[in-house]
């Protein structure tokens, strides 16, 4: 007799016996797959979070793109940058240049308070002034209802995120910031990204209204290629007159929104740990009183001459197939309940309300099935042993 | 209770079984330590918020400056008791991820309005005497290994020293502590005077926000609303309201933390329950018989009920309050994000509802099989045994 | 023996007994129109083919179940009526029942299974404790008392067995085939324990198909098809 296809055969056999018992247990294995659908489900839903937030502040950035910011800043709302340094940015060399003159667009903002459509609390919105050229430097921004606002105007335009978060931001409508009225006149999109968070209009005129001079924050400077980054920073940190930092606009967002990714993951990763150790209980339970109330059949099936091997593989399999379709479940459920989800919370280091929808990727829901099947393999193991080291005349006798 | 050693050896019965439910009620009990302390971090500010306090901030935008000239105004109006300032200075310490605020305020006046936090009084007077002193709180001070006597550079992009340099260099004067376990002790705060004095001109008589205690809590709207109306008009309207409701509004922009966490311990609870109740109900089956004869032998209906109910009660309490201690414990060694919360503490008045929560369990997930052992005929029961 | 003897002699007075099952749509009737009369000390073998009845009137007797018409009179008191909490705090009282496998709980040791009915009185701790040395040492298994049932043997359980039916001193014992699962050996030394048992006075109602075991009585009823005789039916 062949061995190897006369052990698949034990296995396969032994199986079937198994999963076909399971109408019998059903409440156990019930409680096992909900518990580790819900640990996974938790999990991808938990690290969607993390991935939806990330995105949104990576999605906008380009590698041409750079930012620059007065040295020692690590965000826009701390650095300051005057008139005169701005052109200098404007003049370097890489900076890609149209008939109209340098793609740059030298930005500030400052923070307005606006409700909450969903609980009608005030929240913190940045309303930033760009140039002329913001459209072209920042180039996945896109017009999707009304127009641009004019220069020199109190115009606005509402970012996608923002108009779906506040109240107040529709077209045509006007909004009353202290002693100014802004005229809503159009809603853009960038992808997804942090700018949609924002209301945007007119740099000049946002720095009268808010008395700031003749001062900016930032600058965004869209270059020629990706790789004139370098000889545009060169430049600009050896230049005597500026004292500035210049980093690409991926980098930037990037370090933007560690300290909030690191925050959700370490937590995510605690809670999912928690639910797993639990949810590997659980089966354990299972598992264990699946084989007790099969001794009498395991001790019998021994006898008869399957081996010691193909019962430990078999149960592991029992095991592992419970735990996958706990985890396929779960993954499914965060799919749908989560994927999209819009929602916004508040940037730490800006102050401003960042929106952003959870993700969940294929990345995160094969991280969620690998949970699944360690806990299906854990929760499997012990008892799987402790099955084949039955005493095969002691187990006939029981009753 | 005489019947504590049956219910006892009934648990004992299955012993990897109970353990291994034991645990499961362990590891859930721990992680609704951990996520309490999580939702006390993000959102329990509102808590130690002064009831009697109010900010008064620009009321066209959070970051706009006030007049320091303020002060004098609003300590005129009625129900005011003490106004005080601080100022977002945007400091760091060594590295960007270092977070915590450095604020300018008015040494005296400051730790008046906030009894929650203490300075021994030798170090707040070390403190008037020297210009260029800053205390630091404890959390801080344990973190950095600052002690009395050592000089702190602080870098800040947003206020250059008159001559450029955004290095500012503070002593160490003294540490402080908060009474309340709850109360940040990150901050590091040092004196206006010197701030106003060292920053360019264009930022000088101007403070960031006011923090006014009043000397009515009652009156809170009211006196709130007198504020407002003194500055309406002028150049630097306000927008005044209690500490409380400040960072409640603070909180809520967070996001609904309260939301999730308790969307995902409703997950957690229900699929524990699911986990007990079914070994509950197993271990109830398997003891039909048993059950049987103790009816024969003359146990009640009702006592049949309360025996079964007494067991995942037990079993319940007692893995629960495992839980709960260990979550204590864990929570005690502090955050594990290291640094990212400004709080980690298990709540008490979580860790009585932890408590409650074990009871509901145990009520719950034997409350079936109890009634279904009550329910048993006799005579069935023995037959099957 | 239906003699004529006035009522008040009778410790068991059983009259007019029907007992339904119902097994799906079907009304089986198990016994009817049944009495019996049972005096104080006596041992009263109850005999039968298997589904003649004979459980089903032991457990009425022993308060386990009503029937569905007539009386159940046991020292004067009706249980065939008497509401379950109440039939619950007779039985603790007035029965002990010995099984043909035993029914100890396999958690206990031998003493903890002694002491359950005395769990049911309010004796103290140390009283239960005298009286559950008491009983073991009439069924004679005072150096078993703390071992678990599952290393006793089939003879010593039953022996645990009756030491729990008599701890309460019961008005009556019940015992279902209390032989019915030991070798003969084991078998005597059990019925020899009933013996001295109703010797000191103890009434014992006893169901077996072994007719060995029925010579321990001092009466031996027959029962069969729901009714009794005193004589083995063809």
């Amino acid at each position: 007799m062949a061995g190897p296809i006369n052990w698949f055969v034990q296995v396969a056999s032994i199986t079937k016996f198994g999963l076909l018992s399971i109408p019998q247990r059903r409440g156990a294995v019930a409680a096992t797959i909900i518990g580790i659908a819900g640990v996974v489900a938790v999990l991808v839903g938990v690290l969607s979070i993390a991935v939806g937030f990330k995105r949104a502040m990576e999605v906008s950035a380009s590698p041409d793109t750079a930012i620059v910011l007065r040295s020692g800043a690590d965000s826009e709302m701390v650095s300051g940058l005057g008139r005169d340094e701005t052109r200098v940015i404007a003049d370097a060399p890489g900076v890609a240049r149209t008939s109209r003159g340098a793609l740059t667009s030298a930005e500030l903002f400052v923070i307005i308070d606006l409700p909450k459509r969903s609980t009608g609390t005030d929240a913190n919105v940045p309303l930033r002034g760009v140039e002329a050229s913001a459209l072209q430097v920042r180039d996945n921004v896109k017009i999707i209802d009304g127009r641009m606002f004019e220069p020199g105007k109190n115009e606005v335009i509402a970012g996608a995120g923002a108009h779906r978060e506040f109240k107040g931001l529709d077209v045509g409508q006007t909004l009353k910031v202290g002693r100014n009225e802004w005229k809503v006149t159009g809603v853009f999109s960038a992808n997804g990204g942090v700018a949609e968070s924002e209301i945007w209009t007119d740099a000049h005129v946002l720095q009268e209204a808010y008395r700031r001079g003749d001062s900016y924050q930032s600058v965004y400077a869209k270059l020629n290629s990706p790789g004139d980054f370098q000889k545009f920073k060169d430049s600009l940190t050896s230049n005597p007159q500026l004292n500035v930092r210049v980093e690409r606009q991926t980098d930037f967002y990037n370090a933007q929104s560690e300290t909030i990714t690191r925050l959700i993951t370490t937590l995510g990763v605690l809670i999912a740990s928690l639910m797993a150790l639990g949810a590997i209980f659980g089966a354990l339970n299972t598992m264990y009183s699946a084989v007790a109330s099969r001794t009498r059949e395991i001790a019998t099936l021994r006898a008869l001459g399957f081996g010691r091997s193909a019962i430990l593989v078999s149960l592991m399999i029992e095991s592992l197939a419970l735990a996958l379709v706990g985890g396929t479940l779960g993954a499914i459920a965060a799919y749908f309940a989560f994927n999209g989800l819009q929602t916004s919370t508040m940037n730490f280091q800006s102050f401003a309300q960042v929106t952003f929808a959870f993700r969940v990727t294929p990345e995160l829901l094969v991280r969620g099935v690998i949970w699944a099947a360690v806990i299906g393999l854990i929760g499997g193991i012990f008892p799987a042993i402790r099955a084949c080291r039955l005493q095969i005349a002691a187990a006939l006798r029981e009753l | 209770m005489k019947f504590l050693h049956l219910i006892w050896r009934n648990l004992m019965r299955k012993k990897l079984r109970t353990s291994l439910t034991l645990l499961s009620i362990v590891v859930a009990f721990i992680l609704f330590g951990f996520l309490c302390a999580i939702r006390q971090a993000l959102v329990g500010g509102v808590e130690v918020a002064g009831r009697d306090r109010l900010i008064v901030r620009d009321k066209v935008s959070i970051i706009n400056l006030l007049p320091v000239t303020y002060k004098q105004k609003m300590e005129r109006i009625p129900g005011v008791e003490l106004a005080t300032h601080q100022t977002w200075f945007g400091g760091h310490y060594q590295d960007t991820r270092n977070f915590f605020m450095q604020n300018p305020v008015e040494p005296e006046d400051f730790f008046k309005v906030h009894p929650e936090i203490s300075l021994p009084k030798e170090q707040m007077k070390a403190w008037l005497e020297t210009r260029t002193g800053a205390v630091v709180g404890r959390k801080s001070a344990e973190k950095y290994n600052w002690k009395i006597g050592d000089k702190v550079p602080i870098l800040t992009p947003i206020w250059p020293h008159s001559d450029g340099d955004q290095t500012w260099t503070f002593d160490i004067v003294g540490i402080y502590d908060s009474t309340d376990k709850r109360t940040d002790t990150t901050p590091l705060f040092f004196r206006y005077d010197y701030f106003d004095e060292t920053r360019p001109n264009w930022g000088k008589g101007q403070v960031g926000w006011y923090t006014v205690k009043i000397k009515d809590p009652s009156q809170a709207v009211k006196v709130a609303a007198a504020i407002d109306s003194e500055f309406e008009n002028s150049p630097n309207e306000t927008k005044t309201e209690p500490e409380g409701a400040f960072v409640q509004a603070w909180a809520s922009q967070i996001g609904d933390i309260t939301l999730i966490v308790e969307a995902i311990l409703a997950a957690v609870f229900f699929t524990l329950l699911l986990v007990t109740g079914n070994a509950m109900a197993q271990a109830v089956r398997e003891r039909t018989g048993e059950l049987g004869v103790l009816k024969a032998i003359g146990f009640s209906n009702g006592q049949m009920l309360g025996m079964v109910l007494a067991e995942s009660l037990l079993m319940a309490v007692l893995a629960g309050s495992l839980g709960l201690g260990l979550a204590w414990m864990m929570i005690s060694r502090g955050d594990p994000t290291g640094g990212l919360l400004p709080m980690f503490v298990f709540p008490v008045t979580d860790l009585v509802i932890g408590f409650g929560i074990a009871a509901l369990l145990g009520f719950a997930s034997g409350i079936f099989p109890a009634v279904q052992a009550m329910r048993l005929r006799v005579a069935d029961a023995l037959r099957r045994m | 023996m239906f003699g004529v003897m006035s009522d008040s002699n009778f410790l068991v007075q059983i009259k007019g007994v029907d007992k339904m099952f119902h097994r799906g749509s079907e009304d089986i009737s198990v016994l009817r129109d049944l009495n019996l009369n049972v005096r104080p000390g006596e041992f009263l073998a109850l005999m039968g083919p298997s589904g003649s009845g004979k459980s089903t009137l032991l457990n009425l007797i022993g308060g386990l179940d009503q029937p569905t018409h007539g009386t159940v009179s046991i020292g004067g008191e009706n249980v065939a009526t008497m509401p379950s909490r109440q039939l619950a705090a007779w039985r603790a009282r007035h029965v002990g029942f010995v099984f043909q496998l035993y029914n100890l709980l396999p958690t206990l040791t031998a003493e903890r299974n002694v002491e359950l009915p005395l769990l049911l009185t309010h004796l103290s701790r140390a009283e239960r404790r005298k009286h559950v040395e008491a009983a073991l040492g009439v069924v004679g298994l005072s150096h078993r008392t703390r071992h678990y049932t599952r290393t006793l043997s089939g003879g010593e359980q039953q022996r645990v067995g009756i030491a729990r039916a008599i701890v309460t001193d019961p008005t009556l014992l019940l015992c279902d085939e209390p032989t019915g699962d030991l070798d003969r050996k084991a078998g005597d030394e059990i019925l020899a324990l009933l013996r001295a048992l109703n010797g000191q006075g103890k009434t014992i109602i006893m169901v077996t198909h072994d007719p060995h075991a029925s010579h321990s009585a001092t009466r031996t009823i027959y029962l069969n098809k729901g009714q009794i005789s005193d004589t083995m039916p063809e």
